[in-house]
């Protein structure tokens, strides 16, 4: 089977707030497979994920939190929670966007 | 929470604590720790020792801050950004709606120490209201905060966040975590999981004049239900306090519109965008506001609102919800009204028949009243970590 998709990998990502300015993002792959394929996939990068939500990219941090299998995504918001243009008060549903990105070399 | 949340809440925790002699302490009453906040809980506890008979010595922790005060520590040269803030300026300090420094756990040490039974604080990190009572009695930093930060919410460092609450139990080279729920479970995955909550850095936290470093920590099941953990490090530094601010943001007025129209549907972006245009071109010719007078948000719920949706997808509905900020409730209205007749027909192609949209209420607009954002992402240098934050005490009850 081919998979393409990040979110039908084995996978649970949630996302928050850290504080009124910055988002974060966490990826618990389901097993160490998981884990690597993704890491070792390169789709979870600093200029990808700042392209994706607009943010400065050398702001973006990503870490590698080997023991529970998980790549972590930090990034400033978009807009300040409380914002008239912000969305989404508590960042509850940015990880949604990271669903569809595709692993390169597993297009279905 | 609701006054009659936090009173369910202190009716029970209050016999009990006086019962045991086990000190109460809350942190950030009234959620954003405003002074307000705290009074209103006092008040509250007030009325169950007087309802109940008892008294006690409360303890009241204020961490609002003048804006005149912060200036000075400005003007010293005392306050630096947190990314990805800049320095701050004068202006924003005086924009600020309120601010509060969040208190660390010197101000709760010395509010133990002066005897009270009930600590009420305003802003407080979360970490510090736990972390307290054991630096208190001396236990090293690093157990106390890394304890601290895993008990923060209750029940998401276990197997069942359902289940309630963790006891934590500290001691000098490290600390046990286990759920208070007998069916629960701590796991070491649990536990160390919880170090990513609401915390940009895994690895690292960072609390007034404290960094604790995970990276050598370990997560060890002593059992079905208990871990032990052990090997974080704590760094002090100079003692700097978080400041939290909000500004006054302007008056919204909102308004929503269900379509279901297949036809606008497939062409819902092109729709918006000419929606916008109009909108934008009424507004300036009849009413004579510019871009920069306002703002106004078309916001398609269902169509890519919070995500783009994958192309070629056409939604079976859309909410489309439009939110206009101005500096005052009646400007915010007035451009919404106007664009009224534009939410009940606008056609997504020249020439197409008129189409009518669903609208949910009717007057179509609700003001939403005063919106405030986040505009201080800062840390103070004092020269005493308790400065920022002021303590009242008094005997309550009978």
């Amino acid at each position: 089977m081919s998979i393409s998709r990040l979110g039908d990998l084995d996978v649970y990502i949630r996302s928050k707030n850290a504080g009124p300015f910055w988002v974060t993002i966490d990826i618990f792959c389901g097993s160490r497979e998981t884990y690597h394929e993704i890491d070792a996939s390169g789709v979870i990068n600093a200029t990808g994920i700042a392209d994706l939500y607009g943010a400065n990219s050398n702001l973006v941090r990503i870490f590698h939190v080997e023991d529970l299998n998980v790549l972590k995504i930090s990034f400033p918001r978009p807009y300040p929670q409380g914002h008239a243009r912000d969305r989404d008060q508590h960042s509850g549903q940015y990880f949604v966007r990271l669903l569809d990105l595709t692993l390169p070399g597993k297009q279905a | 929470m609701t006054d009659a949340a936090i009173q369910r809440d202190l009716l029970q925790m209050i016999p009990a604590q006086l019962e045991r002699g086990i000190p109460l302490i809350i942190g950030s009453c009234g959620t954003c720790g405003s002074n307000q906040g705290v009074d209103n809980v006092a008040t509250i506890c007030r009325s169950i020792l007087k309802e109940l008979g008892l008294s006690a010595r409360i303890a009241k922790i204020y961490s609002e801050q003048e804006p005149a005060e912060i200036e000075t520590y400005l003007k010293r040269g005392a306050v630096a950004p947190l990314a990805p803030m800049k320095d701050l300026s004068v202006e924003t300090i005086r924009a600020c709606r309120r601010i509060v420094a969040l208190a660390g756990h010197i101000p709760f040490v010395k509010a133990l120490e002066a005897g009270a039974d009930i600590v009420l604080a305003g802003r407080a990190t979360d970490t510090a209201v736990i972390s307290a009572f054991a630096l208190m009695h001396g236990f090293p930093p690093a157990p106390a905060w890394h304890a601290a930060k895993i008990a923060e919410c209750g029940g998401i460092c276990t197997e069942d966040v359902q289940l309630g609450g963790v006891m934590i139990d500290i001691d000098a080279g490290g600390f046990t975590v286990e759920p208070l729920h007998k069916e629960n479970r701590c796991t070491p995955r649990s536990v160390s999981a919880h170090m990513l909550y609401e915390n940009s850095d895994p690895f690292k936290l960072v609390e007034p004049g404290i960094v604790l470093h995970v990276n050598e920590a370990v997560y060890t099941a002593l059992d079905e239900r208990r871990v032990r953990v052990t090997g974080a490090t704590a760094q002090e530094t100079a003692p700097t306090i978080k400041l939290e601010g909000a500004r006054h943001a302007g008056y919204q007025t909102v308004s929503f519109v269900g379509i279901a129209d297949p036809g606008l549907l497939a062409n819902i972006d092109s729709w918006i965008e000419a929606l916008s245009i109009h909108a934008r071109k009424r507004i300036a010719g009849v009413l004579g506001y510019t871009v920069g007078d306002y703002d106004i948000d078309f916001r398609p719920y269902g169509a890519g609102a919070l995500n783009p949706l994958p192309a070629g997808t056409v939604p079976a509905e859309v909410g489309l919800m439009v939110v206009v900020t101005a500096e005052t409730q009646e400007k915010a209205s007035e451009i919404l009204k106007l664009c009224n007749p534009l939410l009940l027909h606008f056609p997504y192609k020249r020439n197409a028949p008129l189409p009518s949209f669903a609208f949910p209420y009717s007057p179509a607009e609700i003001e939403r009243g005063p919106v405030y954002e986040f505009c201080l992402n800062h840390v103070v240098e004092v020269n005493e970590p308790g400065e920022l934050h002021r303590m009242v005490i008094e005997e309550a009850g009978q």
